[in-house]
């Protein structure tokens, strides 16, 4: 017999007898109804608690504020999506200005540029499928356009979300959005900058992802 | 086989916990180092769970994962399924020793050379380092605090701070000898030299080999709880990514992991929710630019479906690895987690590793407690870890006729004089004029009771009798 047939006819022939399966309620989980002032005021305060920094800034102004966050940190490229608004947006900027740094785009396969990748690319913008206020969380569901690597291996990941798409815990986010009918190959919550603490408890960030989260949240 | 003769090489000697056990209480540092850390991730957890019904929180984790037990066949078949339509490949492993080969063979399919590993506790319990190690493949910790351990050719002290026992004077020291990192405190540089090392080999690993803290059956879910981003890494960058997980971490539905995930973070380390979670669906697909090619996912069994026999045994299996039983353990919290000698330390793995390694090997296992009920109060889930504790004390003496014991390796601790004690005693007294002879005769001659009872009194006085017997007294009281 194979281990599987093993391991399922033992689970199967149980000893003690079949188990009931007790009901599970949920509604511990609900919140209040929040106004999306209160949950972008609750999102803004949890993300940066955990070293997390949002900036509100507004549709037509996103990648002024952007420029200035790059250019105090001294960034010289910017990891781009090629055919998302916010990567198409960046596109057609950076011909009229000098104040953004090179951008990359992310359209090949990560084998080709893997090197390139990983020691030379200063920040990855994304977009975000909402927000979490109640953890302070983004939702990321990585793409053909935003692959998955673009918001884990830069030094800094720059993330928009929009106001309107924030939700108040993760159940009704998941609810909302009707996950359990179809997952991507790979989604995310994202609360903060890459950290350990596994030295003596001693918080570092950018152990290995992003050492700066940076949200820029459109109202 | 003789490598897994070899495989086994390793294993510490679950026994030899009382040695342990004093070696650790005698040394400062170690219990400085676990006692700043346990009092911590306390407050922390205590903070976290504010404003929160945490009652009726934990009634629903333990209602999840009481649920998902109780139709565990279904629900690993349905996952089979999903992953399966997912394009994620589905093995099968009854013991460690098979999940390491179904492990190399893939590797081996591969032609894989190097393995990078996400912090997986299954993986422990397989002891797949050491195998791939035998078979000429580098397996390489990237969890900050697996690869410290892995340097100092240790195992984990703590399930989620594997690393917890050394302090950061010891870890400069460590880093300085193995990878040439200079000497500091500073904990911030330590960590981007680590980045720096372990970048390069997320680059050119074969594989990766993460493990699973929830899998989801309705939709083919793995998910992964961290903060460091060496998960994503490692089950991201790599061209072949090998989940390895325990058969009882299925859950029915994706809705169950919101209020599971709500209670792991903040029972573990005192977080609202861990940097990343990671919920893995599938490979890449042809037009992605990464992610793995390919998906593996090895459902390990190693003992569980025994634990799974049992009505009040079956508790141990809602566990979700929290560890805030043994942050919160008087005793874990004294002798740390190496005392042990076991893969799962504290309260947690007092009753999950005598099904492991069979309860003549962990007999001592289940009496490393003091039956406080710290451990059973601050359960996510709930496992009643106290009743667990105490009945595979029972089982480890052969228990008694109402419930015969089961576990493997019973009856290692019964000893035949202690037995016909207690044999003697419970036939004096259920015989009323002879238990008043005894007593009398007790009270008569308590000059005569040794003033040393073997470890008894080693740290305490002896017990007297009294010169009157409770009957004798009550008789003087009524005249």
């Amino acid at each position: 017999m194979s281990s599987r047939d093993a391991i399922l006819q033992r689970l199967r022939h149980r000893s003690g007898g079949e188990l009931t399966a007790p009901e599970c309620d949920f509604s511990v989980l609900d919140r209040p109804e929040w106004t999306t002032a209160e949950k972008l005021d609750m999102f803004e305060q949890t993300i940066e608690s955990v070293h997390g920094e949002v900036h509100r800034t507004t549709e037509s102004g996103w990648i002024d504020r952007l420029a200035e966050i790059l250019q105090s940190r001294g960034a010289q490229s910017l990891l781009i999506a090629k055919d998302h608004e916010i990567g198409q947006a960046l596109q057609s900027a950076t011909k009229g200005r000098e104040d953004l740094p090179h951008l990359l785009i992310y359209d090949e396969p990560v084998e080709s540029w893997q090197e390139t990748l990983f020691s030379e690319v200063d920040a990855g913008i994304t977009s975000t499928r909402g927000g979490i206020a109640e953890t302070g969380s983004l939702i990321l569901w990585p793409s053909v356009d935003e692959p998955r690597l673009m918001s884990l291996v830069p030094p800094i990941h720059i993330a928009v979300l929009k106001a309107s798409e924030l939700y108040t815990t993760f159940h009704q986010a998941m609810q909302s959005q009707g996950w359990a009918t179809g997952m991507p190959t790979n989604a995310l919550l994202i609360s903060g900058p890459s950290k350990t603490a596994d030295i003596e408890q001693t918080l570092a960030y950018g152990v290995h992802g992003p050492k700066e989260l940076i949200v820029l949240v459109i109202e | 086989m003789s490598e897994t003769a070899q495989h086994s090489a390793h294993h510490i000697d679950v026994k030899e916990f009382h040695p342990r056990a004093r070696a650790a209480i005698h040394n400062p540092q170690i219990r400085q180092n676990f006692r700043k850390a346990m009092d911590g991730l306390m407050t922390k957890r205590k903070s976290a769970f504010e404003g929160w019904d945490l009652e009726t929180l934990r009634d629903l984790g333990a209602n999840i994962r009481l649920r998902a037990l109780a139709n565990l066949p279904d629900l690993l078949e349905q996952l089979e399924q999903k992953l399966t339509e997912n394009g994620i490949t589905v093995h099968w492993a009854t013991d460690g020793d098979e999940a390491c080969e179904i492990v190399r063979d893939i590797c081996l399919a591969r032609n894989a050379k190097s393995v990078i590993k996400g912090k997986s506790m299954v993986s422990e319990e397989m002891e797949l380092n050491h195998y791939l190690e035998e078979q000429g493949i580098e397996a390489l910790e990237s969890d900050l605090g697996e690869y410290i351990v892995q340097l100092a050719d240790e195992t984990p002290s703590h399930i989620i701070m594997p690393a917890i026992h050394k302090n950061t004077e010891e870890i400069s020291q460590l880093l300085h000898d193995k990878t040439g990192t200079d000497l500091s405190h500073d904990v911030e540089y330590l960590t981007a030299n680590a980045r720096l090392q372990l970048r390069e080999k997320f680059m050119n690993a074969d594989v990766g080999v993460s493990g699973v803290n929830f899998a989801v059956a309705e939709t083919g879910t793995l998910c992964l709880v961290e903060n460091e981003g060496n998960g994503r890494m490692t089950t991201t960058v790599p061209p072949c990514h090998i989940a390895v997980t325990g058969i009882e971490k299925v859950v029915p539905n994706l809705e169950d992991v919101t209020a599971l995930l709500a209670l792991l973070t903040r029972s573990a380390t005192g977080q609202h929710i861990t940097t990343y979670f990671n919920m893995i669906s599938g490979p890449r697909k042809a037009d992605e630019l990464d992610g793995p090619e390919e998906v593996h996912v090895v459902l390990v069994d190693n003992g569980r479906s025994t634990i799974y026999q049992d009505d009040e045994l079956l508790d141990t299996l809602r566990c979700i690895r929290c560890g805030a039983c043994m942050n919160h353990c008087p005793v874990y919290t004294r002798v740390g987690g190496h005392a042990y000698g076991t893969t799962y330390p504290g309260p947690i793995g007092a009753i999950l590793m005598p099904h492991m390694v069979g309860l003549d090997e962990g007999r001592h296992l289940p009496t490393a407690s003091s039956l406080c009920g710290a451990c059973g109060e601050v359960c996510p889930v709930k496992i009643p870890i106290p009743d667990l504790l105490v009945r595979l004390r029972q089982e480890s003496v052969d228990g008694d006729t109402v419930h015969p014991a089961k576990v493997a390796g019973h009856g290692a601790k019964r000893s035949t004089v202690e037995a016909m004690i207690w044999k003697g005693w419970s036939w004096m007294h259920a015989r009323p004029g002879i238990y008043r002879l005894g007593t009398a005769l007790g009270a008569r001659f308590r000059k005569l009771q040794p003033g040393k009872i073997g470890g008894w009194t080693q740290y305490r006085t002896a017990p007297k009798l009294a010169a009157k017997t409770l009957h004798e007294r009550m008789k003087e009281r009524s005249q």
